[in-house]
């Protein structure tokens, strides 16, 4: 797929304390592609996405974000950071929180009623809610709290929130953590449909490359301090993943095409001790091997 | 107080409800309970939406050292009210929110603070020697005895608190609900938390002087989380809290002008009766 470079990477590395999480990493992503970032706990994923955010500098090597330095592409991403979901006692509809995506940092009401531009701006604001609820299919229950709805309802509507600002690139962190294996495929065919109807670059992180395979246009592993990066078909090959976390790893191929990948080191597994994220992930990150 | 005379129900509501506006007191009453319960619902909607019952309850308390405190200066009890208050919220801000604790460690943080103030309140009394004549007002309110200078700061209080919270609505309610993607945002989550305590104890500090220590947290607290069970609709939900409170409060005030028990009873128990049923229809709605 062609179209102009969102994301550049060149020989990058990060060190945080001292210690090399990663090292000469290379990847390029462009308009409507649909990149996984796969690799074990603590392998450096998050800290990819902070680098593309601009919260973590790095050590070596260049990044380009939508053309420009990180940290500066405000609204041209949008971010679903790893999280737990809402509590049942969250009483703010979907809609709600859609729409705090859109305006939630600007200060003061925003008025019920108004005269000309501000009327106006009130409209396009409810529609561009509306609208891009539809595109994640979640119109149905987008008026019910969102505390009573189901994780994978929840996290169609918190990727509507992340798409409301017409982002160029969308950064999502584990999206498809502690849903049931149909609710991963959804919700991965769903953000390969967004990223082709809307042109949007999509980076998402897993553990598990199995439930995306169908649906990604290249790959990106971390593990070990290296990086390997490219198409499906290139990267996703028993030698190379076997090469790269250093255990044998098989790639299948099912009578019907499909990869499979099995003896992944790290199964998928829910999470539930992740409150340490936002002061950084490396000091508590251990393997959860089920 | 109440009237001595001993005022008649009679089957005439006219006439019961017009007899409610003959005393100035009682005008004073209906007058600071109404603005009581615009300022305890609007600020009461947002503590309640970020599961902060428990630091309002906390700040609350201050109220007790707070008004024990200033009879020991011999300075007005308003002032005692709102420096507490303050402080109390200053130190809920530094012992929960430092680094991003769970709720468990929040609340065991928070009533540690409680616990300091009941003990530093209980201090100041015995070091004031004699019986804190206000014990009681301080404890179940003076609504019936609100003079008309209580009822002028109390407005302005609540004029400065809406403005601020209409000025803040919408990043605070962003940094309430989502505060991963509102930081992201570049929304000041932090600031805004210790931000929002400050109103709370502002609020906090004006109501308590006329409703007491104990009944504030009804107001605060049971509108607010009625109408949150009723609708997840933002305008709607706090548009209900409100109304809900002026309900309580005026219907309170109503019913303890023709009883012989305290008016806080009342509003209290109203207050509870109307989270209950509250909570029956959203059951029973499944």
């Amino acid at each position: 797929m062609s179209g102009a470079p969102i994301l550049e990477l060149e020989h990058a590395a990060v060190r945080i304390g001292g210690r090399t999480i990663w090292s000469d990493l290379s990847m390029s992503m462009r308009e409507g592609e649909f990149v996984a970032l796969l690799g074990a706990n603590g392998a450096g994923k998050s800290t990819l996405l902070r680098a593309v955010l601009g919260a973590t500098t790095l050590a070596a090597g260049e990044i380009a974000v939508l053309g420009g330095p990180p940290g500066r592409a405000g609204a041209g991403i949008g971010y679903l950071p790893q999280r737990r979901s809402f509590s049942a006692g969250t009483r703010l509809r979907g809609v709600d929180i859609v729409r705090l995506g859109l305006d939630g940092d600007r200060w003061g009401l925003p008025l019920p009623f108004g005269f000309g531009r501000a009327a106006e701006r009130g409209r396009a604001d409810r529609a561009r809610v509306a609208e891009v609820i539809e595109l994640v299919g979640a119109s149905v229950y987008a008026e019910r709290a969102i505390g009573e709805l189901s994780g994978g309802e929840q996290q169609r509507l918190l990727i509507a929130q992340a798409l409301v600002r017409r982002p160029r690139l969308l950064l999502l962190d584990e999206p498809l953590d502690s849903l049931d294996l149909p609710n991963q495929a959804a919700v991965a065919a769903l953000v390969a449909r967004v990223c082709h109807s809307e042109g949007v670059a999509a980076l998402l992180v897993a553990h598990d490359v199995n439930p995306l395979l169908p649906y990604l246009d290249r790959v990106v592993y971390l593990a070990a301090g290296h990086a390997v990066e490219g198409p499906v078909a290139e990267v996703v090959t028993s030698e190379t993943l076997t090469n790269l976390y250093g255990v044998p790893i098989e790639v299948l191929r099912a009578s019907d095409g499909r990869l499979v990948v099995v003896g992944q080191p790290d199964p998928p597994a829910h999470h539930h001790d992740r409150h340490e994220h936002a002061s950084g992930e490396h000091a508590h990150e251990h393997a959860h091997a089920g | 107080m109440p009237a001595e005379a001993g005022p008649q129900l009679t089957w005439d509501v006219a006439h019961d409800v017009s007899e409610l506006f003959e005393y100035h007191f009682m005008i004073n009453a209906l007058l600071a309970g109404g603005v009581v319960a615009l300022l305890a619902g609007a600020v009461g909607w947002l503590m309640v939406l970020r599961g902060e019952a428990f630091a309002g309850h906390t700040l609350s308390m201050m109220a007790f050292p707070g008004a024990a405190a200033a009879a020991l200066a011999g300075v007005p009890g308003a002032w005692g009210y709102f420096v507490f208050c303050g402080a109390g919220a200053g130190a809920i801000a530094g012992v929960s929110g430092a680094g991003r604790r769970s709720w468990g460690e929040q609340s065991a943080a928070i009533g540690s603070v409680q616990a300091l103030a009941l003990a530093v309140g209980f201090l100041f009394v015995n070091l004031y020697g004699g019986v804190l004549g206000d014990l009681e007002s301080l404890l179940f309110g003076d609504l019936l005895g609100v003079s008309d200078g209580q009822v002028l700061v109390l407005a302005l209080v609540t004029a400065v608190t809406l403005l601020a919270l209409m000025a803040l609505a919408r990043p605070l309610l962003f940094a309430s609900v989502d505060p991963d993607v509102a930081a992201a945002r570049g929304v000041p989550v932090r600031r805004l938390g210790f931000a929002f305590l400050l109103l709370l104890a502002l609020a906090v500090g004006a109501t308590s002087q006329i409703t007491g220590v104990l009944l504030v947290f009804a107001l605060l607290v049971a509108p607010a989380a009625s109408a949150q069970a009723l609708t997840a609709r933002p305008l709607a939900s706090l548009a209900l809290t409100v109304l809900l409170a002026l309900l309580i409060v005026w219907l309170g005030l109503g019913i303890a002008y023709f009883s012989v028990y305290p008016a806080g009873f009342f509003i209290a128990t109203i207050a509870f009766a109307i989270y209950v049923l509250a909570r029956s229809i959203a059951w029973l709605r499944g």
